[in-house]
């Protein structure tokens, strides 16, 4: 059969999109051989090389993932076998070896799975700075190249190879096994995991710098991670808190922002841009959590999940939120905790109400730059016509902001205290 | 990351009466599972027989109705997936590896659109 110029095309995008699919289960079961995720990238990219190279020629095999993981193994166990002087580690990977599924024979479901969870916990390993891990997680697990991870966080790109390839020789060189935490420091690796992921999808919602106020490829990267994690890890509360926790997030993303791009505030926004597959999605999530206390993630989604509930802004049920957020400061007690939950109580109660538990804050180191501490006080003093507090209030959260956005909603909201307006 | 529809077009008159080969359910349970732990699929689900169906039609400023079944049309949509991909070639691998678990000789076809953002 004679291969057409567009079909060989078609084949170059099929072995792309495959590898795509695949690459972070190929890497993991290439680690599980090598142990060194370096060795295993490089060792998964050897093996689309050889798909590029073969399949436009002898055509798209029956199953093109389990293709490429096996000779993707063959590659690792040679190269074991080549470097490897001690005889033990011979006799370890000769184990191996014989415990390796023939070619064309994938391993089982749960074989990757566990991989895959292994590579999961290496790239969020605790060893590793935070952004450290974020780059490593995106790159192994999200399939990102490092140029769009650069652009992602408005980085330069050798800064983000040279962070992926430190963090690669940090894992080898701090000699992180390459398993799943159980037992007494799961909760932690775990913690850090979840971070990682609630990183990735916050730096999308609520760019820290920049002109965007929300880059969403990176909010349906962290989605994606969170959604494998769950298939992963069904039996872990905390994941399925994660989960709903950003499902509902990203339920609102088209109404955060008007069509100029600047920022819409939760009370403006048009519910009906709000995406209910996601909402739908989000909801199921926090039923998975169970009826166990919930972790931080779970508290946050069903704070998330009463907004959802609230057809307009005025039917927003604030008790339930501010009794949530109690509990959210019981749990994690933070000074960002307690000025969303003044937020909640000035509307449960009241401004005088919030206003005192935010002036309580005011001194709070940890807040000092933090350009939601004067935005929500301008606006508990507007709201009780303190109007020249409030708009030095807003100026000040202005000078602070590092988004543009941002910075422009808060100097307009300052002009308009100053003229006695809401 | 785009949403795309996968609408599976079947030939019903084909499908009356065709059974079921036993590893089949088995076989599409696997690769449904597979997609949602690639954390790719949204929602999906199978649609009730075109003799339960209703057309409801905008024609010359008129609306009329017509009841199924369509036989007429030689393929009908008998089920959707909505899945989240990179782009129009991996959903177009997903749906690849859907056809391919069905029998060889059902016709099958995936229409693969990419939905509107915004």
């Amino acid at each position: 059969m004679a291969v057409t110029a567009a079909g060989a095309q078609q084949t170059v995008e099929t072995v792309e999109a495959v590898f795509r699919i695949e690459s972070a289960r190929i890497i993991a079961g290439v680690t599980r051989v090598v142990r060194d995720v370096q060795i295993a990238e490089e060792i998964a990219q050897d093996a689309l090389v050889a798909a590029l190279e073969q399949w436009p020629e002898s055509g798209v095999p029956d199953r093109p993932g389990a293709w490429l993981m096996a000779t993707a193994k063959h590659r690792a166990i040679d190269l074991v076998r080549r470097k490897e002087t001690y005889a033990r580690k011979l006799a370890e990977v000769g184990r191996a070896l014989e415990d390796a599924p023939p070619p064309a024979e994938p391993s089982g479901p749960d074989d990757i799975d566990d991989d895959l969870l292994r590579l999961i916990f290496t790239a969020c390993h605790p060893v590793l700075s935070t952004d450290a891990r974020i780059a490593l997680t995106l790159r192994l697990l999200g399939g990102l190249t490092t140029d769009e991870i650069a652009r992602a966080f408005l980085a330069a790109e050798p800064t983000v190879a040279q962070r992926i390839v430190r963090a690669k020789r940090g894992l080898a060189r701090a000699g992180v096994a390459f398993e799943v935490p159980y037992g007494a420091d799961r909760a932690e690796r775990l913690g850090s995991v979840l971070e990682v992921v609630y990183l990735i999808f916050n730096e999308g919602y609520a760019a820290t710098a920049g002109d965007d106020l929300v880059r969403p490829a990176l909010c349906e990267d962290a989605l994606r991670l969170v959604r494998v994690l769950q298939g992963l890890m069904p039996a872990e509360p905390e994941v399925h808190g994660l989960a709903a926790l950003l499902e509902f997030q990203a339920s609102r993303i088209r109404a955060r922002t008007a069509p100029g791009g600047e920022p819409v505030l939760l009370a403006d926004q048009n519910r009906t841009r709000w995406n209910g597959l996601l909402m739908r999605r989000g909801v199921e999530a926090l039923h998975r959590v169970g009826g166990g206390p919930y972790g931080p993630y779970a508290l946050q989604a069903a704070i998330a999940a009463c907004h959802a509930r609230a057809a307009r802004y005025e039917d927003t049920d604030w008790a339930t939120i501010a009794a949530l957020y109690a509990q959210l400061a019981r749990v994690v007690p933070s000074p960002v905790v307690e000025l969303n939950r003044a937020v909640a109580l000035s509307m449960a109660d009241g401004p005088e109400a919030g206003l005192a538990l935010v002036d309580a804050l005011t001194g709070e180191p940890a807040l000092k730059d933090y350009h939601l501490l004067p935005s929500v006080r301008g606006d508990l003093l507007a709201r009780l016509g303190r109007h020249e507090e409030a708009a030095a209030e807003f100026a000040r959260a202005a000078g602070m902001a590092r988004n543009t956005r941002e910075r422009d909603l808060l100097l307009d909201r300052a002009a308009r205290a100053r003229a006695g307006r809401p | 990351m785009p949403r795309f529809l996968s609408m599976v077009r079947i030939d019903e008159n084909e499908m009356a009466g065709a059974d079921f080969p036993e590893e089949f359910d088995q076989r599409m349970g696997a690769l449904l599972e597979e997609i949602t732990k690639a954390g790719v699929m949204l929602d999906t689900a199978g649609l009730m027989p075109t003799s339960e169906a209703t057309r409801v039609t905008w024609s010359g400023g008129r609306v009329s109705y017509t009841d199924g079944p369509f036989t007429e049309t030689k393929e009908v949509v008998g089920g959707y997936a909505m899945m989240q991909c990179k782009d129009m070639a991996e959903a177009v691998e997903w749906a690849r590896r859907f056809v391919e678990v069905h029998p060889a000789e059902w016709s099958v076809t995936c229409e693969v659109r990419e939905i509107q953002a915004g």
